[in-house]
């Protein structure tokens, strides 16, 4: 058996085989929505708790499209910009749902809406006192993500660039060495702008990407998920894989002898 | 107005009867209570006590769901 025949790998004690995840909004409808998820391969899809619509209360709603029993549901603190804010939040989607596993991301403010490592630091160690199991954006700064190691949280997931950006895996490096000194999964979460940025995040080693704008702002979603799941799968066999020693001369792939000589 | 005290839902003034529990409150607005979570006044209102919570004057609720994001 190779490496790459059970390729599993797991956050929280949850054992999952895509390294695909994926977030459910910026899409045309729900329709849409759920044929993209569908076509990912994704396992856990991560969702924003919002205000019920009280003026019509009977809108259709998320889960009766992407099914909960289904996909595992990563609730997310999106558009939280205080540790407040963001333990609330997902207080609620506890309640809503029964979920402990929970995607903290504490935002500065726009244009960049990067990061805010000290609110972050804030509300990781709420929730985690709390009996969250987090998983956590962050700023790819290994001191940082050693900082959120060290409290507790089950995943680092360090940005490639930031949120719909779609400027890819713009700190490789940065990205590899967290990678290295984590012993959590480390998954690159936003920035991904279509499928060679998701490869070369699963080539850096990382566990798994999370990517939300890629998929819904492309052309054709659902055709493009089908890419990113290629490419995820296409990274991570090459990462298994081991590539071969970049090189500055070249080394010819064809035998030197047997040359035909007039 | 006699037998009813005002809340707030959502940051929307809702008046309700005198003695309303969260549920008759959901029922009412029309949600379906297992898609969806409430807070009052900043606390979480434990699904299992929707039936016997009852509301009070100048509450603020909130009531949430699961949409698309990211």
């Amino acid at each position: 058996m190779t490496a790459a025949d059970d390729d599993s790998w797991q956050v929280a004690g949850q054992r999952f085989q895509s390294r695909l995840i994926v977030g459910t909004g910026r899409y045309k409808d729900l329709e849409e929505t759920a044929a993209a998820i569908e076509a990912s391969g994704a396992e856990i899809v991560t969702v924003a708790v919002r205000r019920v619509n009280l003026s019509d209360p009977k809108a259709p709603m998320l889960q009766d499209y992407v099914s909960p029993k289904r996909y595992t549901y990563l609730p997310n603190t999106a558009g939280c910009h205080t540790a407040k804010d963001a333990v609330r939040t997902l207080r609620l989607a506890r309640e809503a749902g029964g979920w402990n596993l929970v995607k903290l991301e504490v935002l500065g403010p726009a244009p960049f809406l990067y990061p805010d490592m000290p609110a972050t630091f804030e509300a990781a160690e709420a929730l985690i006192a709390d009996g969250f199991q987090v998983m956590v954006y962050c700023a790819d700064d290994p001191l940082a993500a050693k900082r959120l190691e060290d409290i507790g949280c089950v995943a680092i997931m360090p940005l490639g660039a930031p949120i719909g950006s779609g400027m890819g895996v713009v700190n490789p490096y940065m990205i590899s060495a967290i990678k290295r000194e984590a012993k959590v999964p480390v998954l690159v979460d936003a920035g991904i702008g279509t499928a060679s940025d998701a490869a070369l995040a699963m080539e850096l080693g990382c566990d798994a990407v999370l990517l939300n704008s890629a998929i819904a702002h492309a052309k054709h979603p659902v055709l493009m998920a089908r890419a990113m799941k290629a490419a995820v799968e296409a990274g991570r066999h090459a990462f298994l894989a081991g590539r071969m020693p970049r090189n500055y001369s070249a080394d010819a792939s064809s035998p030197m002898s047997g040359l035909i000589r007039r | 107005m006699s037998g009813q005290i005002a809340i707030s839902v959502n940051g929307e003034t809702r008046n309700v009867p005198q003695g309303a529990t969260v549920a008759l409150l959901l029922t009412t607005i029309g949600l379906d209570t297992r898609k969806v979570a409430v807070e009052r006044n900043e606390e979480i209102v434990p699904r299992s006590t929707y039936a016997t919570l009852a509301l009070a004057e100048g509450d603020k609720l909130e009531i949430v769901h699961f949409i698309g994001g990211g």
